[in-house]
């Protein structure tokens, strides 16, 4: 092809692609602004309800509270009088068994993912496995907390509640501590290494200290998880008016109250409700906004910090 | 050097064994649910998955899964349908329009949303919110369209399989929206400069390198919130009309139904009979499966666009 | 004032008519650029002519980059970044506030320093990418688009029978040109090259600058490089520059040869850089 002749197809093309730029520019311009305001009308969406739930759990929950209501077992439902004391008191109890079973187990497993795993197939499938246990419907968890702990003791009990709740904590607290740990710089090990100091000493002192916050913000994250789960505990602690007599037996908790409030016809269960879910609300609120607080002061990102 | 080595052994052990408890948890899952459903599989086999009865009568028990396997899709569907548009566009605005004063705070406002405990979203729903869609777009679907087509035929009073689905949609945002962005911003800058400096508008940019390079980490991403949408119970206890039975299968948006997970938390501690234990344990098994294969799923295919997006051979 | 729609047109009809005396093909008055609160770029006047090659040279941090990414208004697309003066395509100020800096890029294109082929695409699909994208729907049009532009850009002959294969799956030289040919595609006066060879080896290498040689006679070409010798070999004008200021810019031979400034022939020598 000769220049000139290249030359004049291509003044051609110009003029086309130009033509048909002006003729599509205002269009195109026009395109973009809407789903830049589709976007946005995206964010509020996601936001209006956030605040439409904090704003009505507030509303509708401050005149429920007072000391009786905090302290007191529920009293008839129909009277309005009594309160969530055994709730509060069986939520705290069977978060704390099942975070003392929880976090150990799941730091241990996440150490061990981090510091002693290979590519092999046991540490695959544990990964794999851990996977797919953060997936699992909470209600599932139940009934299992049910067959393995219910059943075998012979009553509803704190013992079950506490194991469902764990077997929610555990796969988060692994995937947390594996990733946080695995960010600590390889010279920390080296040089306790080189100290003589044994791998045991190291992975526990030095290592884990190190990640510290890391690690402690996934479990605070993972227990203010589980502290708000309601459908293990259906079947494993079975929920009472009664406060905590015993391991063995039944108890309430604060998600499982509410459950049991809103689903009765009485207003005055459901003032109840409200109330419990302020409480509720307000310690998760605390949690988070202290934890993102925290975060941000110790200079590290939690990229995620639900499931 | 003795002590040394004994320390590091049964440290060794000790993790080794925390390792394995999340194998035996998983198998314990596994057992447990097999075992307590087994009643049930052996009497009615395969047709428990296409029964749709719910008959708890001494001497003419019969237990069928399909209403609610019907009812825990179809709800799930509505989820996915609100949730995943609503979550991808915030998730371009975070990742795309955002500068990051206000990436962050919203970004963290956002999370705020996933640790609201469930039984706070059933208690809203049920009080607050089913009322404006009550008033706000089923009424005015049921006036419109309610006697032309079928779907939009029965009287709605906000506590449908519909609401459900609204209210899962807005419960699936933050995983979705945070995994999609991380997704989005996986793929290289020097995508975007290439399409911007061939003159393309934002959306056209996002279009033209972003959905195509991350397409299976997005659909990981809706697929994660398909599995939590699924294994929801509480919310939809409250909200979706608990329908039993045959009556349960939503033949428009605004039939009363049921899930699976929600029929096993209503009536699992009101069980008359071993037998129909053995069928609320057998819906578990269901959604179990149902839950596991999605979940899987979604893992392959987010790693898979991290691992295996093509990149520049030098 | 002439409206904005009116501004358009004239930055897309100008430099179609004969340009009847050796002018300018892009003027850079008083530019200064910025990250945020930090300053690149310090009041840059330049002149470039059409048809030529210039090169801009100088250590890192120079200011190169930045400035060859504020002549197709690129340099917005960093969140925070700012320029302020005028950049004069065939007498248009393109930072004029009432151009639309999407239209621009159809006379200013750009190649970037790592080859940056679309993943997704294939080859043909990567060289017509910007023509779709713009609008345009006549196949045939795009079918002789494509072959012109990998033609101009010395790739045809090497896939001309693999066009639907995946853009990636090329060599880097060759995905190089493959962006090449995808710029050209929009059928521009300028194109705009930011360190395009500093990722190939260096037969590919000679393989682009023999393409700048062969552009030149269509398109003005400026060439950002860290390589003097590349300079040297490819440009017709060079422009150095460091610590976000032009020092000094001329004829090649005349800056290479013969630096008027101090700081210059220093960099020229290697003694610093």
């Amino acid at each position: 092809m000769t220049s000139s002749k290249r030359g004049t197809e291509r003044h051609d093309h110009k003029h086309a692609l130009q033509d048909i730029m002006l003729k599509y520019s205002a269009r195109r311009r026009f395109m973009d602004k809407i789903v830049t305001i589709f976007v946005i009308v995206c964010v509020i969406a996601a936001i209006v309800p956030l605040a439409s739930i904090l704003i009505e759990v507030i509303k509708n929950g401050a005149s429920a509270i007072s000391l009786e209501f905090l302290t007191q077992p529920p009293g008839s439902l129909i009277s309005g009088r009594g309160g969530i004391g055994p709730a509060i008191q069986g939520t705290l109890i069977v978060v704390g068994l099942a975070s003392l079973i929880g976090a150990p187990i799941g730091v241990l497993a996440g150490i061990y993912l981090s510091e002693f795993a290979g590519n092999g197939i046991f540490p695959s499938a544990v990964r794999l496995f851990n996977n797919v246990l953060t997936g699992l419907p909470s209600i599932v968890v139940g009934i299992v907390g049910y067959i393995v702990l219910v059943l075998t003791i012979g009553s509803f009990s704190v013992w079950a509640g506490a194991l469902s709740l764990s077997i929610i904590m555990i796969p988060i607290v692994v995937r947390v501590t594996e990733e946080t740990i695995k960010i600590v710089p390889n010279s920390i090990r080296e040089a306790g290494h080189s100290l003589g100091i044994p791998k045991w000493k190291i992975t526990l002192y030095i290592v884990l200290k190190s990640a510290k916050s890391g690690v402690l913000t996934g479990i605070i994250l993972s227990i203010s998880r589980i502290a708000g789960e309601t459908a293990p505990l259906i079947m494993t602690i079975l929920g009472t008016s009664l406060f905590f007599s015993s391991l063995t037996g039944p108890v309430d908790a604060l998600p499982l109250r509410i459950w049991r409030l809103a689903s009765q016809p009485y207003e005055s269960a459901h003032a109840a409700g409200w109330g419990a879910a302020l409480i509720l609300v307000t310690m998760f609120l605390a949690l988070s906004i202290s934890l993102r607080i925290l975060a941000q002061k110790k200079g590290f990102t939690v990229t995620r910090t639900t499931i | 050097m003795h002590k040394r080595r004994k320390g590091d052994k049964i440290f060794h052990s000790v993790v080794i064994g925390a390792a394995g408890f999340t194998l035996f948890i998983l198998a314990l899952v596994a057992i447990a649910v097999g075992n307590g459903s087994m009643k049930i599989f052996s009497l009615e086999g395969f047709g428990f998955f296409t029964g749709t009865d719910w008959n708890s009568v001494e001497g003419r028990e019969s237990y069928g899964a399909l209403p609610y396997i019907i009812g825990t899709l179809f709800s799930s569907a509505i989820a996915m349908a609100i949730g995943v548009p609503i979550s991808l566009g915030v998730a371009v605005f975070l990742s795309e329009i955002a500068s990051s004063r206000i990436s962050t705070p919203l970004s963290f406002v956002i999370e705020l949303l996933a640790a609201v405990p469930s039984i706070i979203y059933g208690l809203w729903a049920l009080f607050v919110f089913r009322f404006w869609i009550r008033d706000l777009i089923e009424m005015p679907l049921h006036n419109a369209f309610g006697g032309s087509i079928p779907f939009f035929a029965k009287t709605p009073f906000g506590l449908d399989v519909f609401t459900a689905g609204i209210v899962l949609g807005i419960m699936i945002i933050p995983i979705v929206s945070s995994i999609s962005r991380e997704v989005m911003k996986a793929v290289p800058d020097s995508q975007r400069e290439a399409a911007n400096s061939l003159g393309a508008t934002r959306w056209e940019m996002v279009k033209m390198t972003i959905f195509p390079y991350a397409k299976s980490g997005l659909l990981g991403a809706a697929f994660l919130g398909l599995g939590r949408a699924m294994g929801e119970t509480m919310l939809v206890t409250l909200i979706i009309g608990n329908a039993i039975g045959a009556s349960a299968i939503p033949d428009s948006l605004f039939s009363q139904s049921q899930t699976l997970s929600s029929l096993i938390a209503n009536e699992f501690n009101e069980a008359s009979s071993e037998l129909q234990l053995s069928a609320l344990i057998g819906l578990g098994a269901v959604l179990l499966i149902l839950t596991m294969i999605i979940n899987i799923s979604a893992t392959l295919f987010v790693s898979r666009m991290i691992k295996v997006s093509p990149g520049v051979k030098e | 004032m002439s409206s904005s729609k009116e501004i358009t047109e004239n930055i897309l009809t100008k430099s179609l008519e004969a340009v009847t005396e050796p002018n300018y093909k892009v003027s850079i008055r008083r530019l200064d650029a910025s990250f945020g609160a930090k300053q690149a770029l310090k009041n840059i006047n330049l002149d470039v002519k059409e048809n030529s090659v210039t090169a801009f040279i100088g250590p890192s941090g120079c200011g190169k980059t930045t400035l060859i990414r504020c002549l197709n208004r690129m340099h917005e697309m960093t969140p925070g970044a700012y320029a302020k003066g005028q950049v004069i395509l065939d007498g248009i100020n393109i930072y004029d506030k009432k151009v639309d800096p999407v239209i621009i890029k159809r006379r200013i294109g750009m190649v970037f320093q790592k080859p940056n082929p679309f993943p997704t695409m294939s080859i043909y699909d990567n060289v017509a990418a910007g023509l779709k994208l713009n609008g345009v729907k006549d196949k045939k049009m795009i079918h002789d688009i494509v072959k012109e532009s990998l033609e101009g850009a010395a790739l045809l002959e090497e896939v001309k029978n693999e066009l639907d294969k995946p853009g990636v799956g090329l060599s880097g030289g060759q995905q190089q040109r493959l962006c090449i040919a995808r710029a050209l595609a929009m059928q521009p006066e300028v194109v705009l090259m930011d360190e395009p060879t500093s990722a190939l080896d260096p037969t590919a290498s000679s393989k682009i600058e023999e393409l700048v040689h062969e552009l030149k006679k269509d398109l003005t070409i400026i060439i950002v490089t860290h390589n003097m010798q590349q300079a040297a070999r490819v440009s017709d004008y060079t422009a150095f520059m460091y610590l976000g200021e032009l020092i000094e810019h001329g004829p090649t031979k005349q800056i290479f040869e013969n630096p008027k400034k101090e700081l210059t022939e220093r960099y020229i020598s290697g003694k610093f850089g």
